[in-house]
């Protein structure tokens, strides 16, 4: 079983929401990555999304844009991002990564190749940001093949057509995009926001995560009171960029965390379970 | 007006119903934008089929935009080159001094039909910034142009002309500081504020509808121009030539003549400082298939798909991917792309000016000098068609900085 289902299945029955921080690989620095995530797994989080550093990031505001250029100035490209994972998995066996990204770099590499050496490495999921369902045709057979799920997109606008769609392709969860804007652009509306999860559960049978603004505990207890999982990507990354070093790095994204954490739970416990199933 | 306006009329038989042609081109962006862009070509396909809206469109085209542009025949040059007929297509003289208002008309026209009240769009050498700002001066739109922050330095005259026409000009300073910089902060733009926003792209390039809205926006160069080669000259020529950055002059002057196919084809790259480095701009003539900016296409990048800094003394062909359409071209055999390196441009450039009293602009200028190259080798009876893309007055303060002088 993919580890991002079984990861759910073990949610559900433990009445638990995910919280899944988001970091740039090589960002602040490549020796960063591999400890901050074994932090974030520490600090609380239940899923792992890593972002694979690319020249044109279009759809990402200035904190992931920066971060991004930082990584490839210091070398991280696929290769590093794959061994990132793969060292990762040796004192994790358990915990889902999902690489998020652009299409170029894959298509570059050559799609099935980079599948086959992200199983290997122990990806679990793809999230290609320009990549919506209509062109992923060749890339999902390529991920089926090795049972990697291939996580999209629905966004405030996304028609009940393109909704019903995607609900139908979803692997793993669908990622609901909180705000029409980039990456870290502004705060989370809570009020639009369970109308919205209603409306996507309504349509697709598979865990319902969101993300884009939320950046405080108060907003990811108020997201987990809807959704299944809570993304956590450019507050992160934005206070990640501070560290001067590695081990700064891990402190800065436990402290960071746990609060969040903590705030989700507390929420959680008085919720009834309305996971899916 | 010796004659009328040429009537737009639309030619479509690619791309397919998702916006490929073949396998290039495409929708490749992120769910936050689908929405928009749906609602965008189902808008396109309503007003190209309302007679009301394309009656409002060439009545612009020839009062404010000046359509038809002449055909010149460019006799001192032919003379020089001793070969084929030199036949220039005088987009510059257009208002704002290229063809990129024939398509900033369309959309503008098209933004305020949707109801749109605030337009956006990137530029590179200023022209597509300032046509959008003129044509949201005239509707009394609110018009943001994203430059990236070395083009804002290298064009600051077409800076000042946006300003002036109430535009604001973001200056960006992401990646190469140039129009890839600009494109990716005018998406980012689009998607944030989707709901009053339309995003006046400049090129053929991009998500889908916009590879076949603007082409169907600029078609207007290649239809006039293929009448009036008819008209004047009794017969089509023998090649075509135009500048490639983006694509947008070029395919609007092949796309009505792709059935034509005894008219050669040449897109005309920027071969920057050589072919055999890294410092052009010439995706179609050195680069590789891959996705950029929405679209699959030919692109300039490393091996690990990282999109390169590119270089040409034009800013307006500064750019490291190209048209989908344009892509397809060249698979299919139907146009060949060749480059021409910022040194031979600039003779181009200083040529056309001293032998025919007409200043092209630098992108303009690529087009000429492969086209005095391809004049030289065909015989006297044939006649090379080069689309004169935009006029040379934005690129002074270059031309004079590269030679060293103070203005």
């Amino acid at each position: 079983m993919n580890r991002i289902d079984a990861r759910f299945e073990q949610l559900r029955r433990t009445h638990r929401r995910a919280l899944i921080p988001y970091v740039t690989a090589g960002y602040p620095g490549p020796d960063a990555t591999v400890p901050v995530l074994h932090a974030a797994v520490e600090a609380g989080a239940d899923l792992l999304e890593v972002g694979m550093p690319f020249s044109d990031v279009m759809a990402d505001g200035p904190v992931i844009q920066e971060a991004c250029a930082r990584a490839l100035e210091q070398g991280t490209g696929l290769d590093q991002v794959l061994a990132m994972v793969a060292e990762f998995r040796r004192r994790d066996a358990d915990t889902p990564i999902i690489l998020m990204g652009y299409a170029n770099p894959i298509e570059r590499r050559g799609v099935a190749r980079f599948c086959e050496e992200a199983a290997a490495a122990g990806v679990d999921g793809l999230l290609i940001v320009d990549c919506p369902a209509d062109e992923a045709a060749d890339m999902r057979a390529e991920l089926a093949r090795r049972d990697l799920h291939q996580i999209f997109l629905v966004a405030p606008t996304t028609t009940d057509a393109r909704l019903k769609r995607a609900a139908e392709l979803a692997g793993g969860f669908l990622y609901y995009v909180t705000i029409k804007g980039v990456t870290g652009a502004a705060n989370l509306d809570t009020a639009s926001l369970a109308p919205a999860i209603e409306r996507i559960r309504a349509a697709a049978g598979v865990p319902i995560a969101v993300g884009f603004g939320i950046r405080t505990p108060e907003h990811a207890a108020a997201a987990a009171e809807s959704a299944d999982a809570v993304v956590i990507g450019s507050a992160l990354v934005e206070r990640l960029g501070r560290a001067d070093s590695a081990a700064a790095a891990v402190e800065t994204a436990r402290d960071y965390l746990a609060p969040i954490r903590q705030a989700m739970d507390n929420t959680a416990s008085s919720q009834n379970d309305v996971v899916s199933a | 007006m010796a004659e009328a306006a040429e009537k737009t009329a639309i030619p479509t038989q690619l791309p397919d119903a998702g916006g490929h042609f073949g396998v290039f081109g495409g929708r490749f962006v992120s769910e936050t934008l689908m929405a928009a862009l749906e609602e965008l070509e189902a808008a396109w396909r309503k007003y190209i089929a309302d007679e009301t809206f394309m009656a409002r469109l060439d009545s612009d085209l020839e009062h404010f935009v000046g359509r038809p542009s002449p055909l010149y025949f460019a006799e001192n040059l032919t003379r020089k080159m001793s070969g084929a007929k030199i036949v220039l297509k005088r987009e510059d003289l257009n208002h704002t001094g290229a063809h990129k208002v024939n398509n900033t008309v369309g959309q503008a026209l098209l933004a305020q039909a949707m109801g749109k009240q605030r337009v956006i769009a990137e530029t590179g050498a200023g022209q597509h910034g300032v046509a959008t700002a003129t044509v949201a001066a005239r509707l009394g739109m609110k018009c943001v142009v994203y430059m990236g922050s070395e083009d804002v330095k290298r064009q600051s005259v077409n800076v000042f002309r946006m300003k002036l026409l109430g535009a604001e000009v973001v200056s960006v300073e992401a990646g190469s500081k140039t129009l890839k910089d600009a494109l990716n902060e005018a998406m980012r733009d689009w998607v944030t504020n989707v709901d009053d926003t339309f995003y006046v792209l400049g090129t053929v390039a991009g998500p889908h509808p916009y590879p076949a809205m603007v082409r169907d926006f600029n078609a207007v160069v290649g239809r006039e121009a293929r009448r009036q080669m008819l008209d004047e000259y009794g017969k089509l020529p023998e090649a075509l030539v135009a500048c490639v950055g983006g694509g947008s002059n070029a395919i609007g002057l092949f796309h009505p003549f792709i059935d034509d196919t005894d008219v050669a084809m040449f897109g005309v790259e920027a071969a920057g400082r050589g072919l055999s480095g890294h410092e052009h701009a010439a995706s179609l003539c050195a680069g590789r298939i891959g996705v950029l900016h929405g679209s699959r296409t030919y692109l300039l990048d490393d091996d690990a798909g990282q999109i390169i800094d590119t270089h040409s003394v034009s800013a307006g062909l500064d750019y490291p991917g190209v048209g989908p359409e344009h892509a397809w071209l060249k698979d299919s055999g139907r146009a060949q792309y060749v480059g021409i390196d910022d040194e031979e441009a600039l003779a181009a450039f200083h040529e056309l000016t001293r032998s025919e009293g007409i200043m092209p602009a630098l992108e303009s200028a690529h087009a000429i000098a492969y086209g005095m190259k391809l004049a030289a080798e065909r015989d006297p009876d044939e006649i090379v068609l080069v689309n004169l893309s935009g006029r040379g007055d934005k690129d002074i303060n270059t031309v004079a900085e590269l030679e060293g002088m103070t203005l």
